[in-house]
């Protein structure tokens, strides 16, 4: 490669960086804040309800609240609106619990077409499997540490 | 109050991972994997439990929330079975959240079918 060419690219490089788009990071940071506050505050709803109606223990409470929180993430996804919200929220709907339902319906449905044990049953862990596979990795290691100090 | 801590927690909390996301070349799974990870090692040395007393669902219904459940149950199991424990409280106390996950996950997946995109 000529030293020219070398020039060349370096130049268009550096065009390229100049053209991809930069995230708005205040924006989406903005919106990640909103909806991931206003997700949280329905759990929290949520949880309170719950307390108030049934007499669960805390602990109990919290669980509860999940599933509930699950199943709403896991519902909106099937009707197609929290892809709309991700779109967004970015973050704001990626991590709340709902944001890891989310990963689980989402490709699952995609994948319907390729049967429903290698489709559906596999292609939902595509994301879900990493996380349960640190979580609990790290949990068995910290119980361990826990054991032995 | 309870609410307003509640919002104000769980917004942070995504607003750090939507700064990871924008700033480094971490994929949303990737912070997904992180934010679980960190969870679980900030419940172990004390620090995530003030903020779950705080912040209430917004510290338990963000992801690192499932890291404190699973490190929580940990700790439970462990005193009460031993090493045992270990490998039994984790699931033990996330066993609701994970079975959910899958069945709903699963039930909806079959009830509904992507919408095409435009």
């Amino acid at each position: 490669m000529s030293k020219n060419q070398a020039n060349r690219n370096k130049s268009y490089e550096k065009y390229v960086n100049s053209k991809v788009p930069k995230p708005n990071i205040l924006k989406n940071c903005l919106w990640a804040f909103f909806v991931g506050g206003i997700i949280c505050t329905i759990g929290q709803v949520v949880h309170n309800l719950i307390e108030s109606i049934y007499k669960y223990t805390h602990l109990d409470t919290s669980n509860i609240t999940t599933l509930v929180m699950i199943f709403l993430g896991a519902f909106l996804t099937g009707i197609g609106v929290y892809d709309i919200i991700g779109k967004k929220a970015g973050a704001g709907s990626l991590i709340p619990i709902t944001g890891f339902a989310n990963s689980i319906v989402a490709p699952a449905m995609e994948f319907k077409r390729e049967g429903y044990v290698m489709g559906v049953a596999a292609k939902m862990f595509s994301l879900a499997g990493p996380v349960l596979v640190y979580g609990i990795s790290t949990s068995v290691i910290i119980g361990i540490l826990y054991y032995i100090f | 109050m309870e609410y307003v801590n509640a919002f104000l927690v769980g917004g942070s909390i995504c607003v750090i991972g939507q700064i990871i996301i924008n700033k480094t070349k971490l994929t949303p799974a990737n912070v997904l994997v992180l934010f679980v990870t960190l969870g679980a090692v900030l419940t172990a040395i004390g620090i995530y439990e003030p903020l779950v007393e705080f912040g209430g669902a917004g510290a338990t219904v963000p992801i690192p929330g499932f890291g404190y459940s699973l490190v929580k149950g940990t700790f439970k199991a462990v005193k009460s079975d031993g090493i045992l424990g270990a490998f039994t409280g984790g699931l033990t106390a996330t066993a609701g959240g994970v079975t959910a996950a899958v069945f709903f996950g699963y039930l909806m997946a079959i009830l509904f079918n992507p919408k095409t995109k435009p």
